[in-house]
């Protein structure tokens, strides 16, 4: 079981234009299928809270471009911390506005 | 004694199992020090593996390109762990079948958000139209947000880095800031944060809960879409692409 989890999660997420098409895929698997497998969920259950540590390698690219920043950190930054913050605070404020106005009515 | 250590470490040095292995070893000792430090924001463990790794990559003299090399089996994880997202998500399919309506309008308000917010800030500070590029797709995830870099004429590695500031800001604040707002909800929260902060606040808001973890994963998987159509558009509409 384990192995299917694997092999479904690494042929879904590799023949197709990315990651995003195969977690779309695999959803629609799951809904098809109407129950995640066990061994799907424990490979899953593993993997998710380490996601961080995947992340690291392509963070540390960072220190590539340490001369681009010096040169432009004013707006490069200011848009990556000003964006970030207020996208999230946007999307939280309409998305309870939302979920008040509409959230109900859906039920 | 100093050429047997020296030869160990020209063997080491060249194998990816010296690099995988400090990796691995940083994330361990930052998560611990993370638990130890009660999750405070800024001791978020990519944030300091990534201090930590940079300093023994300039330390050794060992150029980037070896270290993404010697650990592209991380890279390449990054893949099937987003496909992976699905069964999160997947838990969640009663609430996002109920609550579609409001999902899609977040999602627009939140995405056109994103990408006007990044050139807008950026432009009147002063950045250049390239570094406007390579940012206007920063908070969607860092497959996505690449290659819509690449297709506008941003530069994809300089994305990257935009990605995972954006990443890093709001893995940090968004619950501080969820808070300051006064939402309670981990649905709200966990939606903002995916939708802000991708995959690093994907990873972050599933320490905090299931339910914000998979309304994370749902904003970001939807967010990647709505960047990649949004983006081109936006700037065709600018007059930028």
């Amino acid at each position: 079981m384990q192995l299917l989890g694997e092999l479904l999660v690494r042929t879904a997420g590799l023949p197709l234009p990315g990651p995003l098409a195969g977690l779309l895929l695999l959803f629609g698997g799951l809904v098809w299928l109407g129950r995640v497998p066990r061994g799907l969920r424990d490979t899953t259950g593993y993997l998710l809270p380490h996601l961080m540590l995947l992340f690291i390698p392509p963070v540390a690219g960072v220190m590539m471009y340490f001369d681009r920043i010096g040169r432009e950190w004013l707006p490069f930054l200011g848009a990556c911390v000003g964006g970030a913050l207020l996208t999230i605070a946007v999307t939280a404020l309409v998305f309870q506005w939302a979920l008040r106005r509409f959230g109900e009515a859906a039920q | 004694m100093s050429a047997g250590l020296r030869e160990a470490w020209a063997y080491l040095a060249g194998s990816p199992l010296l690099w995988l292995s400090v990796t691995l070893l940083t994330y361990l000792g930052a998560l611990s020090l993370y638990r130890r430090g009660g999750s405070h924001p800024l001791l978020l463990p990519v944030l300091t593996s990534v201090i930590v790794l940079v300093a023994i990559l300039t330390a050794t003299g060992t150029p980037y390109e070896v270290y993404a090399h010697a650990t592209a089996m991380f890279a390449f994880l990054i893949g099937p762990a987003t496909v992976a997202l699905a069964v999160p998500l997947y838990g969640q399919l009663a609430r996002l079948r109920r609550l579609w309506m409001p999902i899609g309008i977040a999602l627009l308000a939140g995405s056109l958000t994103a990408i006007l917010s990044a050139l807008g800030i950026a432009w009147l500070l002063g950045g250049s139209l390239e570094t406007l590029l390579s940012l206007a797709p920063k908070s969607s995830t860092m497959p996505i947000a690449m290659e819509v870099a690449r297709v506008t004429g941003g530069l994809p590695s300089f994305t990257t880095v935009a990605v995972a500031i954006t990443g890093i800001t709001g893995a940090m604040c968004a619950f501080g800031l969820s808070r300051l707002m006064r939402i309670e909800d981990p649905a709200v929260q966990g939606f903002a944060m995916g939708l802000g902060a991708h995959a690093i606040g994907t990873a972050r808001a599933f320490q905090e809960g299931e339910t914000a973890g998979a309304f994370s994963a749902l904003a970001m998987s939807l967010n990647g879409i709505a960047t990649a159509v949004l983006v081109p558009l936006l700037l065709a509409l600018l007059g930028l692409f």
